[in-house]
């Protein structure tokens, strides 16, 4: 299959998991809230959101092991993987979302902050890149 | 934005908590299998001026097809099957915060080809970077909440 039908099938499957969490339970399949709620979660009782991370690395490593195609981390020095961990996750606590929960949640409820955080999240992605590719 | 307790899973016995590992696992083969766990690929599609990929506008296209169908059948019922209410986000205004957070997140995406979703998903992989990164992530949304409060 055509690397682009794969990709599509993937992002279907995505979109019936963040499906099935509304009809479910109500809720949005946004991963960085799903970690804040499980980081706090964690600390008093049982996670539901605790749940739901562990179903990904699970279902990733159940792909991983049928595929035997594991994607090896692009080589960065520390300071940059700390960085950029930081950025993320300050960034979307202070945006209240990421690509799932903005991206493929909030634009799918035609929601004008999410459109406009997917568009500005985006960009700046974009422009990261471009300084790291070809500035630098 | 409401946040989301974990208020839906008290009465309704084991099932909607194993149907919680079933909505992950369905996201990390979703995120595995389109090439989002995949750092490379990542920042080939967010290299628009250089090589562009652009597979992973395929994956947005999925998801999004998809979640707009349901969520219009979804939303008309009256409650989800195990809770009493859907959990929608009520702000509407595009803050500061939204653009400061989004700019930023941006940026850490750029950085290293993660978002939080990939993050966790690759952690089967069990390389130390993951894990340093996760850890990192955790730490700044500890650091944003400090300020919150």
């Amino acid at each position: 299959m055509h690397d682009y039908v794969v990709a599509l099938v993937g992002g279907a499957v995505i979109g019936l998991s963040a499906s099935l969490m509304m009809l479910f339970y109500g809720r949005i399949a946004g991963i960085s809230g799903l970690i804040w709620n499980f980081v706090q979660d964690s600390r008093s009782n049982f996670s539901s959101s605790g749940l739901f991370l562990s179903g990904m690395v699970l279902g990733t490593f159940g792909i991983t092991y049928i595929t035997g195609i594991e994607p090896s981390p692009i080589d960065r020095n520390t300071f940059i993987i700390v960085l950029a961990g930081l950025l993320v996750g300050y960034g979307t606590k202070l945006g209240s979302g990421c690509t799932s929960g903005h991206g493929i949640c909030g634009i799918s409820r035609f929601s004008t902050r999410s459109i406009a955080a997917t568009c500005i999240f985006m960009v700046t992605g974009i422009v990261t890149v471009y300084f790291m590719r070809h500035v630098l | 934005m409401k946040k989301n307790k974990s208020v839906t899973t008290k009465s309704f016995g084991l099932m909607p908590l194993f149907c919680y590992l079933i909505c992950g696992a369905l996201f990390g083969v979703g995120l595995s299998i389109s090439g989002m766990t995949d750092q490379n690929k990542v920042l080939g599609f967010l290299d628009l001026f250089g090589q562009w990929d652009p597979t992973l506008m395929f994956v947005m296209g999925g998801g999004v097809g998809i979640t707009m169908i349901c969520y219009r059948f979804v939303l008309k019922r009256p409650m989800p099957f195990w809770g009493n209410l859907f959990i929608l986000p009520r702000t509407t205004a595009i803050d500061k915060n939204l653009v400061l957070g989004s700019i930023l997140f941006g940026i850490g995406w750029g950085l290293y080809g993660y978002c939080p979703g990939p993050a966790i998903a690759s952690l089967a992989h069990l390389h130390g970077e993951t894990l340093l990164f996760v850890v990192a992530m955790v730490l700044g949304m500890f650091l944003r909440s400090k300020q919150e409060a």
